[in-house]
């Protein structure tokens, strides 16, 4: 029979998790609580009173057509990266799976794009699609293409897209790679004898056998394109031109830090909240399902 | 349906050799094992005629084909895995018929045929079924399916019954030969196994480090091992090792201790010369009579129910041996056996390089 184990009550247990506790409530409990309490409160033009309005914040969101077509604009966006860079990823994974020489130096190379903090690469690509200074811009002048990012707003949103999308290529890379070495070689090997080529085994054994990676990545990709990108899309186009590439994070500074409307700004940002959790109830419901071998 | 020519056939990663020069004709619709122990290359060699491997030098043919720079998918082979490789995402029916959609046999084709397959292997009930939700023994009928199904003119196996317990091993064992005798199918067979070897194969190939050792039958293995390492891997309990030393006159071996055993042939052209001798268990005998013999201090006695086996020391050299002797007995520690063997089933070995030594 085990023994019942019982401690002296002391201070020390509390004592190691007091600093996860305290980050946890200063930086995500309090200004989570805080969004909640100003999304109900309206702010004078001066920033002297506020007054208490429940939900008005919230049905005056509803109803104006900037924010949904900022909420439009957003899912374009997140599904755009997601898929540019998933597929990119997969591409390249489904590559490194096949070199034996030298893998270990392509596969650290691949990943190096990850530890690339989101505002240095919204830069980069800045630099290089400069309308006057680009590499970029400058090729596609003498291809006979003139681009400028700052006028035209579907030419922004392409840059903000892959910006956003080259960022993540490492991290689904490596993913897609480590799920597809979890697959059996002899599957392969038996569908290579079955008479199956390199792309038929791709699509017929490979990507079904690595869709809980897929699911996966999917989701955790919206989540990124969704909250994490502010960073580049302050980089690349301060949300312009014409608000072309405002995608939902950045209407919630863009309204609140700018345009000083806390109280709309707030519930933005609580509607954002809720998709996060509801996002990460998705991923723990079914991301567990496993196809097992 | 096909016969595999090997000429020469050497695998080397690099540096490191691991199979040297193979030779091998296999004639269409035999069924041949390649056996040895872990680590001697009968899997490299296996998927070398698969095509999974590269062949480093020498050539291979399957039906006349030189095959050595042609795709698996294009020599008209299937191969059975030890873990089976069903694809875990498609039911029992698409597992068979996923060869044959590429090849792109009509449908109905392709639904006659796994029918029939599933009908031989008595997997009907399963067809819907996904692989996880069979037990070990119906995923191997699965993976032999797929593999009759899809009608190739050479079988590959390795090693396919390792992951079964032992009675499904012997039941599936006997189903494998069934079925190979009644498809007519070329089949190379690998495994660990010697009591797999011994029972499925019409010749076996015995691989050691990468060398052939012997090719032959299960019986000529049996009787007549050309090498101390062939003598020991075939057979069970394996055979007994003495050192001993052939006499002056060739007609005896001397063993140290002073024990000595005659000879069934005049080994006179060995005179003087040490040799490892070897005797299967089963061939040692108690004998009461006058004839000629030795002792056998017992040590431990093991019953197997239909044998019993019996180890001790011999004669006063103090070697270990083993003796099966049939039926129960009742044997103590510390008794002291009358053996004798008949010289015909006495193996002479060199000791140095373990080849046979004939008269």
């Amino acid at each position: 029979m085990l023994k019942r184990v019982h401690f002296e009550p002391s201070f020390l247990p509390f004592l190691l998790v007091a600093p996860q506790i305290i980050i946890t409530v200063v930086f995500f409990i309090w200004p989570a609580s805080q969004a909640l309490y100003q999304s109900l409160l309206v702010e004078d033009a001066f920033g002297l009173s506020s007054e208490f309005v429940w939900f008005d914040n919230f049905i005056e969101l509803f109803g104006d057509e900037h924010y949904l077509g900022a909420f439009q604009r957003t899912i374009f966006f997140s599904f755009s990266v997601a898929f540019l860079s998933m597929a990119f990823a997969l591409t390249l994974a489904a590559m490194a799976d096949r070199v034996i020489k030298g893998a270990t130096t392509y596969r650290t190379f691949l990943i190096w794009p990850y530890a690339v903090a989101p505002v240095v690469s919204g830069a980069l690509w800045v630099f290089m699609f400069d309308p006057t200074l680009g590499i970029f811009t400058y090729t596609l002048g003498v291809l006979g293409y003139e681009w400028n990012h700052k006028l035209n707003g579907g030419e922004a949103m392409f840059l903000v897209i892959i910006a956003s999308a080259w960022k993540q290529v490492a991290y689904n890379f490596l993913f897609f790679l480590a799920a597809m070495q979890s697959i059996p070689k002899s599957l392969i090997e038996a569908a290579a004898i079955d008479g199956a080529g390199p792309t038929r085994r791709f699509f017929s054994i490979i990507f079904p056998l690595i869709s809980p990676t897929t699911f996966f990545l999917m989701v955790i990709n919206v989540v990124f394109a969704f909250f994490e990108t502010f960073g580049i899309v302050h980089a690349v186009t301060q949300g312009g031109p014409a608000k072309a590439t405002e995608i939902l994070v950045y209407k919630v500074f863009n309204d609140g830090f700018i345009g000083l409307d806390l109280g709309g700004s707030a519930a933005q940002s609580v509607i954002l909240m809720l998709i996060v959790i509801s996002l990460t109830v998705i991923q723990f419901r079914y991301v567990e399902k496993k196809v097992d071998y | 349906m096909a016969e595999i020519h090997l000429n020469k056939v050497s695998k080397s990663y690099g540096d490191v050799a691991v199979l040297h020069d193979i030779d091998w004709h296999i004639r269409d619709g035999e069924f041949v094992v390649i056996v040895g122990p872990s680590g001697c290359g009968k899997s490299t060699l296996l998927r070398m005629i698969a095509g999974l491997e590269k062949i480093t030098q020498g050539e291979a043919s399957i039906g006349n084909r030189v095959v050595n720079d042609l795709e698996p998918a294009e020599r008209d082979i299937a191969m059975v895995f030890q873990n089976y490789a069903l694809y875990p995402h498609m039911s029992v029916y698409n597992n068979m018929a996923y060869g044959l959609k590429i090849k792109g046999v009509p449908k109905d084709e392709i639904e006659r045929r796994v029918n029939r397959t599933a009908e031989i292997l008595e997997i009907g009930d399963y067809l819907k079924r996904s692989p996880r939700q069979l037990s070990g023994g119906q995923r191997q009928r699965v993976a032999m399916g797929r593999a009759i199904v899809r009608e190739p003119s050479v079988f590959l196996f390795d090693e396919p019954l390792s992951n079964l317990d032992a009675k499904l091993r012997v039941q599936m064992r006997l189903e494998i030969k069934k079925l190979q005798e009644r498809l007519g199918i070329t089949s190379v067979y690998v495994t660990h196994d010697q009591v797999e070897a011994m029972t499925l194969g019409h010749r076996l190939m015995v691989l050691n480090g990468g060398h052939v050792e012997q090719l032959g039958t299960p019986i000529e293995l049996y009787e007549r091992p050309a090498t101390a390492f062939v003598a020991g891997f075939i057979g069970s309990p394996s055979m007994n090792f003495l050192d001993a030393k052939i006499s002056e006159d060739g007609k005896e071996v001397e063993f140290p201790g002073g024990n000595t055993l005659s000879l069934a042939q005049d080994f006179s052209k060995h005179a003087n010369r040490p040799v490892n001798v070897g005797m299967r268990p089963e061939h040692l005998h108690v004998d009461d009579s006058n004839a000629e013999k030795t002792s056998h201090t017992v040590d431990v006695v093991e019953h197997l129910g239909a044998d019993t086996l019996v180890h001790g020391t011999f004669g006063n050299g103090g070697s270990d041996l083993t003796v099966r002797l049939s039926g129960i007995r009742t044997i103590g520690q510390g008794e002291v056996l009358p053996l004798s063997i008949d010289p015909k089933n006495m193996h002479l070995f060199d000791p140095d390089d373990g080849r046979r030594l004939e008269a």
